[in-house]
């Protein structure tokens, strides 16, 4: 199977466990599992505005890794400069260091092209292209240059992104035409179709309806097996139910970037959080 | 105090004066005066129409589109030349100006910073679209023409088809570039980012999905600009389109003459028989206008229906 090979690649790749950076306090203790992508003194702008500071934060294999906080405290802008995206914006930029694998993605010849195809990329609003079922699919693999089975290849992606049996008889008809829920699903398929390392999913079910979130968070469940997951999402519930880590982003004052202001293990986080305000806002008392 | 509840009550019911019939008696006298808008422009149109169809269509037949001009006998002669300079004309131009014209914009709109320059191109390019075609036509001259007529037209001293078409594309250049550049921006930044989400470059985003979607919004300003082209004659009078030919174009460096060209010198003719030559033509004229917007809108129409 594809996974095994590629989780292969990862701990080939991967920091293990105990090279753990101790800069920063509140970095969860190790699992067993290597480290997907190291983020250290990340900061990033938006022209002189600052947006976030100084994150540092481990995203480990194979698990997935919850952003939670109130509105505007950088948890978007954060997970955009984890694949390049966050420069796509005229004037924004990024400072710090992020490495995937091992490989710093921030250093001058990077290509971000290379990092946002090993760093794939959920958006909140559903966003599929103005083409067939087919071809959303399988236009990320194409022009990535997958030599194989391209059929095969989209009936897998659509399958691991739970929706093959919806879409199964119409795949040449528009993407535009589905409902919200299996744009969403179909985004992951195309997602999935480029065999990301890690997959990074920007408030994915804030949108949809509860049945469609289900089977969304059904469909997580089954790809961390194989692929690191980073989601932003402001459902608590929702990041309790599906993530192993959480990052709790806070602003103190008004007009501050936003920090991380907690980061452990989900259990611990939602049960004995050691800060005031992370306790405050997992409970609800604010936010 | 007490009484701050009912005195809001009452003053709900006395400040307004709905007056809903006499806001509908506005409403339909303002109905009646964008009819009479729309009627004035149709009824002109019609009449125009109709005086033009009278006056042409029984001249036209076989032997007048195959036929050339004549200066002696108006009762022989065709538009021959004319339509086919005019067709190579159209075609030229389509062919010069749309590649131009979609590139720029996708520069402009795609790749281009915000830098002083850049806005000057900008401003400039919406400037251009409301210039004079005559000031084209002297534009034309000063380089097709005069400065190199050695390529546009070596046996014609650069009064040449492919001369015409060159002036006429950079007078529909601005039309197209702003058509498409709408079509670009009206598509979501959220498509360019789950291109690039995939590891796309940007020409890949462009040519995957940009492109495809603005297609109809830039072919319906192309289609404006293209019928613009092939009914302007300043310009071309400007840069040499001949009043009388007897002999049709054989390529694009050929001397040529054009519809609206021929229409013009038949108009200026004191015989009522030369009138009813330009009626004639104008019929075709319209005739291959109405054809090539057809054509266009059906493939405009096959390509919106395939995405």
């Amino acid at each position: 199977m594809e996974s095994e090979k590629t989780r292969e690649e990862r701990t080939l790749f991967g920091v293990s466990g105990s090279e753990r950076d101790t800069r920063e306090g509140s970095q969860p203790p190790a699992d067993g599992s290597t480290i997907g992508m190291q983020i250290r003194d990340l900061s990033a702008y938006y022209g002189t505005f600052k947006a976030v500071t100084d994150v540092s934060m481990d995203v480990r294999a194979n698990r997935v890794t919850a952003l939670i906080g109130p509105s505007g405290c950088g948890k978007s802008t954060f997970i955009r400069c984890l694949n390049r995206m966050h420069e796509v914006v005229p004037g924004a930029r990024a400072e710090g260091c992020v490495t995937l694998g091992g490989q710093d993605i921030y250093t001058k010849d990077t290509d971000p092209v290379m990092i946002r195809r090993r760093v794939g990329m959920v958006f909140q609003k559903p966003n599929p292209f103005s083409k067939s079922i087919y071809e959303n699919v399988a236009w990320g693999a194409r022009i990535n240059g997958y030599k194989g089975d391209m059929d095969e290849l989209v009936e897998l992606s659509l399958k691991q992104a739970a929706l093959w049996e919806e879409v199964k008889d119409r795949l040449k008809s528009s993407g535009l035409g589905l409902s919200g829920g299996q744009q969403q699903r179909l985004c992951i398929a195309r997602t999935l179709a480029v065999e990301p390392e890690v997959i990074l999913m920007d408030e994915p079910a804030s949108a949809l309806d509860p049945v469609s979130t289900q089977k969304i968070e059904d469909t997580m469940e089954q790809l961390k097996q194989s692929y690191t997951v980073v989601i932003v999402t402001h459902n608590m519930q929702q990041a309790a139910r599906i993530s192993d880590y959480t990052g709790f982003f806070y602003i103190e004052n008004m007009g501050d970037p936003g920090r991380l202001w907690e980061f452990d293990g989900t259990e611990k986080m939602f049960s004995n959080p050691e800060r005031k305000e992370t306790e405050d806002y997992v409970t609800g008392r604010f936010g | 105090m007490e009484q701050g509840a009912r005195e809001g009550d009452s003053r709900s019911q006395t400040d307004f004066r709905t007056r809903v019939s006499a806001r509908h008696s506005l409403d339909h006298v303002f109905t009646a005066l964008v009819y009479a808008a729309t009627a004035v422009g149709l009824i002109i149109l019609a009449v125009l129409l109709a005086s033009v169809l009278r006056d042409g269509v029984p001249r036209i037949d076989w032997q007048f589109i195959t036929g050339y001009p004549s200066q002696v006998l108006p009762e022989t002669a065709g538009i021959y030349p004319a339509l086919l300079g005019s067709l190579w004309l159209l075609g030229l131009t389509a062919v010069i100006s749309v590649p131009l014209g979609i590139g720029a914009a996708v520069y402009l709109e795609e790749y281009a910073t915000d830098t002083w320059f850049n806005r000057v191109v900008e401003i400039n390019i919406s400037n251009l679209a409301g210039v004079p075609s005559i000031i084209y036509g002297l534009l034309g001259l000063g380089i097709f023409v005069n400065l190199l007529g050695f390529i546009t037209g070596p046996h014609s001293g650069g009064q040449s088809i492919l001369t015409g078409a060159l002036t006429l594309s950079l007078l529909i250049l601005p039309v197209i570039i702003i058509t498409t550049r709408e079509a670009l921006r009206a598509i979501s930044d959220s498509v360019r980012e789950g291109g690039y989400a995939l590891g796309a470059t940007r020409w890949e985003v462009i040519w995957g999905h940009l492109l495809p979607m603005a297609l109809p919004g830039a072919l319906t300003g192309t289609i404006l600009a293209l019928s613009r082209a092939i009914g302007e004659t300043a310009p071309l009078v400007v840069v040499g389109a001949l009043t009388y030919i007897n002999y049709a174009p054989t390529g694009p460096l050929s001397s040529y003459t054009a519809l609206p060209r021929q229409i013009y010198f038949w108009i200026e003719q004191a015989q009522d028989e030369y009138k009813v030559l330009a009626a004639a033509a104008i019929v075709v004229l319209m005739a291959v206008l109405l054809l090539a917007n057809s054509v266009a809108i059906i493939i405009r129409n096959r390509y919106q229906g395939r995405t």
